[in-house]
Formats: structure tokens, C-alpha cells, sequence
């Protein structure tokens, strides 16, 4: 008996183990704890997409993907076994989906090599690629969605938020934090107050926080929340009949199992976006006929067209298309982490090339470069229809700020390359 | 018939008071220090030390600083997450404050600023006991956290709140941040769980040791036979408090390297390191030791048997972890309620008899 299991667990083993010339692709996912309903949707979406490539095209340029995931249960301790634990077996690009986590791999993947891609979170000021060697964050990170709902706001008040009062209910924590300081600017510039509410992890008591509304009644609230704290906040915002138009999430609190909840006083809830939401996109079918119906689907495939489905293949997609365009400057097919570095660096996004994806219009077109690894910053706003039960887009995708947040990346990027003694400037 | 005292004469009384008195003990103790001095940082990599070593050794330190405070003088606390963050955040304002000192000192001083912390969250502790003083240990984990997210002056004005280590040296050898070699981080470590364990196990036998376990056992026979309750609460916590810096100044500096402190310091820590030292075994220097490899080692285990050697998703092995760690802490304390330092006792207690039970 003994033997018969050793012997079970070898061949387990070999069957298991990594097969070095695949293009390995780990996935710091979680799908357990208080922020699994957002992980879990984002994971399947990115492990859909790269199944596949494998199963229609045959992999990237001939060469078949490997994705490695590994739960993280949004913990930095567990993130950083995690990243141990794949850098090994030649991981190409790390996608943490968590800013805590984010922070901890910033001067590891620098210090091995490797390039980590943190789409709409992270440390903002890594838009910065003479500092952040290492470290992408395009197509757009937190300040722009700040600097995106003031637009909106402002775009919808006719220009003038002189007077107005905006209440941020935030996340505790580094996430959370993130937007305060373009928020502060983009006070003093048009003239409103910002009050800020923390909320501590896990989010799931809030009620004082929503007490300081009520009797405040600050014009609009905007909310940086995650995971469980999303659908508290939202609920808590109709018990206090909040008007749920003047109620703005990021992009992280606008999925459907947000707003769901809360049933029909959820309706006319709105979310930023830096891409397109809805299934009606020729990708999906792809993802119907080669992934779900084949029973290889990540999760029960049902997620399919959700915000953060899609956002997690979007990230599949940019991951991919910089293996592509990785393998077209070094000439091999089989790149290593510091060649998808220099993919990332070089990658071009544009309508013809979406198009071509079974995603026209999914995102903006962009291109990195070594100066700019952030993107061209464009957000648009969603609105929740509790009727259809659907998000859909009610702004274009339009510039932000840049004024504000560049001399802000500047000055925050500046700090970090003296804290740490990088000389700025492009390999 | 190899692990008994019969044979081993001692003729001093230096000798017969030392800390192993059995040889086979004294022989095991040497070549564990050898092989985790001499062999280990030959053969460590950054995933056995990352994932593995280091998390093992800081909290290590964690649980015998705990154990000295529950298992020794009987004062039960659950702020040691709290506490362990004043000697991450008081290692972080020494390493940016006076970067050219030598990390070896910043951790001491972390650990002597968290203990006159601890001292001062201690003082209740002479009118109140038990749950009462569990409930105060906890107001001080949320107030010092809370505190640690509101005061922008211990995170130097970062805009995330968060804090991160600057790249320090020991020596010359780079000792923190993300260039730093696995062995060197390991080894700088192990220097202060030894230290920390040598002084606790003299700590403990001494005077000082027992006049803590005088308190937990009787307070009031404690101070009619002599023992003074102020001193002997307040120095526990001191001392207490000090080894529990020592390891989130590690926890942070050598470890982690990026801190937040809602995140690595909350409530959980606090409890994860009382159940490390719950199950290793309440006044047990060993204790500790098992219940911190249990605690760290074990989620690591079951995760590369499930996800990596069976296969198995993710999702489903994390869900398992929690219900077989779950399952065994229950077990545990059901079939052995004094934890695994007493297995490793009753099993010292047999090997004495081997290979004659009666």
C-alpha cells in the first residue's frame, strides 16, 4: 500500500511538475476570504483567455501557455510564498489584483528581473518607467480614475463644483489610500471640500460611516472599496436613501455581485472604467465554443461578460499580446521574463489590432514606452440598471487630468528613486 | 537506552544545573545548531527561505515572547499583533532616521521600544486578570493599530500609508530589502532567535522564572511567600514585550519588506501566535518552537501536496487548509491539552524507560 502510494504521488509529481519551455504565466489569484467575489470572476477570465489560445491557436506564436495559479487569499504573507514558489519555474508576468501585494513585489520582481503588471492598481506613481523599471501599470491606475469622476462630476454640473462637498468612503489600507492626494488636488483647483471615511478591512461594518453621511449630506460620494465592502456600502447607501446617481464607485466597486445585492435600490449606481463592459464581443463566442463547451472552463462559466471577467481577460490579452510582440524583437519564440520586459515596454494596442482579437473597442488604443508605463489614462463611466440587470457605458472614454497627476507621478516616483537609490533613466 | 542520566556523572554544580543535563540532549541541541549555522546557509534558496525559514524563525521569537507573558506569569494577551507592530514601525523611524547605524542595533531598540510599550499597556494588569486583562490587551491591538493608520508621522508621510524598508547593511553584507542573499537574511535572523531562546530558557529558570510562575499559579500565596506582584507582572511584560518587537521588527525589515499595518498586524496575528503558543505547549520554551513550525509549516504543506502534487484547484486546497488546521487544533487540545511540548515530554519520559516500559 505504502508503495503503491509513493508511486502515486511520483507520477503525480511528474504529471504536475512544469514543462520548462511553455510560456509560464502565474496567477496570484484568490478565491476564498472576504475578497473572493472579486477574485474569483477576475481569475477565470484571465485562465479563460490563455485556454484559450492554447486550444484555438495552438499557444503564442506556436509556443503553448501554462498558467500556474496560486492563491493568495488577498494576504501579503501567502503572496510572497506565492511569488517564491512560481518565479522558479520561469514566470513571465506577475498580476498580484492587490495593491498590498503589489508593494511587497515592487523591489523583488526589480531586483529578479521580472516584470509585473498591475492594471488599475498598484503603486500609481509606477507609471513612471525611468524609476519603475520593472513595473507596468497602462492602460490607466487610480489617480486617473480620481481625476475621472471629477470630470464626470464636473462635466455634469455644468463645470462648477465650487461649494459642493464630495464624501470618499475608502478601504483602510494602501488601496484605499491611493487617491487621496490627487483628490485633495483636484480640490483646491475647482473649489470643492473632500471629507474622507475609512473603512477598515474587511469593510463589512460600516454603519457609522454612512451615519456621518446622513447628517452631512455631502453632494456626491465617491468609493474606493473592495470585495464584501462594496455590497455594504452600497446597501448602507440605499437604507439611508442616498440618490444613487450622485453615488460613484472605481472601477473595483462597480461589478455586478456589488450591486446585485442590493436589488432594485441599487439602480442607477455608477462605476469608472478604463474598458468596455457586456459580452457582445466576438472573443466571447470564441471563449463559448473552444473554452466553456469543452468543460474547460476555469470556473462554471458562468461568469462570462461580467466587469471583472472581462477585466481579468483584458489582462490576459495585454499579457499575451506583449508575448507577441516580446517574441517579434528577440526573434524566439520561447522568451524569458526580462524579453516580456522589453515586450511590455514596446507594446502597441490599436483599434485594428482589437479588432483582429474578436474585441473592437474593448479598450483605448494606447502605446507604452519606456518613459510612460502607464497609459493613456482614459476613463469612462458606467451606470447600474437594476432593471436589465446590466452595467452599461453612459460616457465616452476621455482624458484625465494629467496636469495634476503628472507632476504628482513626478513627485511620488522621485521620492521613491531617492529613498532607494535609483538613478532614474531608460535601459 | 541511549537517553538517560544514569552513567552521566556530574562532579561540578555548574554541571548539574546547566540546561541539558541528559548528554543525548546536550549532543541533539550541538548538532541542531550546527546543521542550522553550518549546513542551512550553504543549501537555502530564496523559496525555502522566504516561504519557510524566515516566517518560522520571526515568529518563533514572537511565541516565546508570548509564552513568557500567558505561559510563564499567567497574564493572558492578545495584543501582540499590536505589539509587534510598535517594533516594526520603531525599526522603520530608526532605519530612516539614522541609516548609517547598524541593523543589529535598530532590532534591539525596536524590541526595547516595544517593550516600555508593553510595560505601559501592562500596568492594568495589576488590578485586573484573566478575560478582564484579555479584553485590555485588545483594546491596546486596535488602539496601536488604529494609531499606526492616523499618525502620519510614523509612516513618514507616505501616500499610501504603507511602510517599506529601505535597503540596510550589516557588515557590509545587505541585510534588508530586495537584494538581500537568502543566507544573510536567514542567518541574521536565526542570530536572534538564539539569542532570544538562550536568554528566555535562563530567563525562565532563574529567580525571575519563578517568581512569574509563582504569580500564575497563586497571586496571592505568590506575594504572602515574598514575590512582588509589581515587579513580577510588569518585568514579564517587559520582557515579553521586547522579544515580540524583535520579531516585527524582523517580521517587517527582513521578511516582508513592505508593511501595512491593518493588514500584517491585526487581530489574526494576534491570535495566530496565541495559537502557536496554545498548541506548542503554555511554558514551554520548546513549545514554541513546535507551535510556530506547526502554525507556519503546515498551510505550506498542504498546500504543495493539494495543489501541487495532487493537482487539485486552488480554491478548493485553501478551503481544506482551513478545515484540517482547524481539525487539529480542535484535536489537539482535546487529546493533549498541554500541547506538543508535552508529547515531546511524554516521549522523553518513554525513551528513558526503552527499551524496559515496566
Amino acid at each position: 500500500m505504502k508503495m503503491k502510494l509513493t508511486t502515486l504521488a511520483l507520477g503525480a509529481m511528474m504529471a504536475a511538475g512544469p514543462v520548462m519551455a511553455d510560456l509560464v504565466f502565474p496567477s496570484l489569484s484568490y478565491r476564498t476570504g472576504p475578497y473572493a467575489a472579486g477574485g474569483i470572476p477576475f481569475a477565470d477570465g484571465y485562465a479563460d483567455y490563455f485556454t484559450l489560445l492554447n486550444e484555438r491557436d495552438g499557444g503564442i506564436g506556436g509556443e503553448m501557455t501554462k498558467l500556474v495559479e496560486c492563491e493568495t487569499g488577498y494576504n501579503t504573507e501567502k503572496g510572497v510564498e506565492c511569488y517564491e514558489s512560481t518565479k522558479g519555474q520561469g514566470a513571465l508576468v506577475y498580476q498580484p489584483l492587490s495593491t498590498g501585494i503589489t508593494y511587497q513585489l515592487i523591489p523583488k520582481v526589480t531586483a529578479d528581473n521580472i516584470p509585473m503588471h498591475t492594471m488599475g492598481y498598484g503603486r500609481t506613481s509606477a507609471a513612471n518607467g525611468e524609476v519603475f523599471s520593472n513595473v507596468f501599470n497602462y492602460p490607466a491606475n487610480y489617480w486617473n480614475g480620481a481625476s475621472g469622476v471629477v470630470n464626470y462630476l464636473l462635466e455634469s454640473n455644468g463645470g462648477d463644483l465650487k461649494g459642493k462637498t464630495i464624501a470618499l468612503v475608502f478601504h483602510n489600507s494602501a488601496y484605499g489610500k491611493e487617491p487621496i492626494r490627487t483628490l485633495e488636488e483636484l480640490a483646491t483647483k475647482h473649489g470643492f471640500n473632500l471629507t474622507t471615511l475609512p473603512v477598515d478591512h474587511p469593510g463589512q461594518e460600516q454603519k457609522s460611516q454612512w451615519l456621518q453621511i446622513r447628517r452631512e449630506r455631502p453632494d456626491f460620494v465617491v468609493m474606493w472599496g473592495w470585495g464584501v465592502m462594496n455590497q455594504v456600502a452600497i446597501q448602507e447607501a440605499a437604507n439611508i436613501r442616498f440618490p444613487m446617481e450622485n453615488f460613484i464607485g472605481v472601477w473595483w466597486s462597480g461589478a455586478e455581485h456589488d450591486v446585485l445585492s442590493a436589488g432594485a435600490k441599487a439602480d442607477g449606481y455608477k462605476a469608472v472604467t478604463f474598458h468596455n463592459v457586456g459580452r457582445d464581443f466576438p472573443v466571447f463566442d470564441d471563449i463559448q465554443k473552444y473554452v466553456v463547451d469543452t468543460g474547460k472552463a476555469a470556473g462554471a462559466g458562468d461568469q462570462i461578460g461580467n466587469v471583472l471577467y472581462n477585466r481579468g481577460m483584458y489582462a490576459a490579452m495585454l499579457a499575451a499580446e506583449a508575448a507577441k510582440t516580446a517574441q517579434g524583437i528577440h526573434g524566439t519564440a520561447d522568451i524569458t521574463p526580462a524579453m516580456m520586459r522589453d515586450g511590455m515596454e514596446a507594446l502597441v494596442i490599436d483599434e485594428a489590432k482589437m479588432a483582429a482579437l474578436g474585441m473592437p473597442n474593448f479598450g483605448p488604443a494606447f502605446n507604452v514606452s519606456c518613459e510612460n508605463h502607464g497609459g493613456p489614462g482614459l476613463v469612462g463611466v458606467t451606470q447600474w440598471d437594476a432593471e436589465s440587470k446590466t452595467w452599461s457605458l453612459i460616457s465616452d472614454f476621455a482624458e484625465t487630468d494629467g496636469e495634476v497627476i503628472g507632476s504628482l507621478i513626478d513627485a511620488d516616483s522621485s521620492a521613491y528613486a531617492s529613498e532607494n537609490g535609483i538613478e532614474p533613466g531608460c535601459k | 537506552m541511549f537517553y538517560r542520566e544514569a552513567g552521566d556523572f556530574k562532579v561540578s554544580y555548574q554541571e548539574d544545573s546547566q540546561t541539558f543535563p541528559i548528554k543525548f540532549d546536550r549532543v541533539r541541541y550541538y548538532v541542531v545548531l550546527a546543521v542550522a549555522f553550518g549546513l542551512i546557509p550553504f543549501l537555502i534558496n530564496d523559496y525555502w527561505a522566504n516561504a519557510i525559514l524566515l516566517p518560522f524563525l520571526i515568529y518563533s521569537i514572537a511565541a516565546i515572547g508570548l509564552n513568557i507573558l500567558v505561559g510563564y506569569a499567567g497574564q493572558v494577551s492578545l495584543g501582540t499583533g499590536g505589539f509587534m507592530a510598535v517594533g516594526a514601525y520603531a525599526c522603520y523611524k530608526l532605519m530612516t532616521t539614522f541609516p548609517e547605524v547598524s541593523m543589529f542595533i535598530h532590532v534591539i531598540l525596536a524590541g526595547g521600544i516595544t517593550g516600555l510599550v508593553c510595560v505601559l499597556f501592562g500596568l492594568p494588569s495589576l488590578r485586573i486578570k484573566g478575560f478582564y486583562l484579555a479584553v485590555a490587551t485588545l483594546a491596546a491591538q486596535f488602539f496601536l493599530v488604529w494609531l499606526f493608520n492616523r499618525v502620519p508621522w510614523f509612516y513618514n508621510y507616505s501616500a499610501s500609508g504603507q511602510i517599506n524598508a529601505p535597503e540596510r547593511d550589516v557588515f557590509g553584507i545587505i541585510i534588508t530589502g530586495p537584494n538581500a542573499p537568502s543566507w544573510a537574511t536567514y542567518l541574521f535572523c536565526l542570530i536572534f532567535l538564539t539569542l532570544c531562546a538562550i536568554v528566555a530558557r535562563n530567563l525562565t529558570r532563574g529567580t525571575q522564572g519563578r517568581s512569574w510562575m509563582a504569580i500564575r499559579d497563586m497571586d496571592i500565596a505568590a506575594e504572602i511567600i515574598g514575590v512582588n506582584p509589581l515587579r513580577a507582572k510588569l518585568t514579564a511584560f517587559a520582557v515579553s514585550g521586547f522579544f515580540i518587537g524583535v520579531s516585527g521588527a524582523l517580521f517587517f525589515a527582513i521578511y516582508l519588506g513592505a508593511v501595512e499595518v491593518g493588514e500584517a498586524f491585526g487581530i489574526t496575528k494576534s491570535f495566530l501566535v496565541l495559537f502557536m503558543v496554545i498548541i506548542g505547549g503554555l511554558g514551554s520554551i520548546f513549545g514554541s518552537f513546535a507551535g510556530a513550525a506547526f502554525l507556519v509549516l503546515l498551510p505550506v504543506v498542504l498546500k504543495v501536496v493539494g495543489v501541487d502534487v495532487l493537482g487539485w484547484p486552488t480554491d478548493i486546497v485553501a478551503h481544506f487548509q482551513l478545515v484540517i488546521v482547524g481539525a487539529l487544533i480542535v484535536f489537539f487540545l482535546i487529546v493533549e491539552p498541554h500541547g506538543l511540548a508535552q508529547l515531546w515530554r511524554v516521549a522523553k519520559e518513554k525513551l528513558r524507560l526503552w527499551p524496559f516500559p515496566h
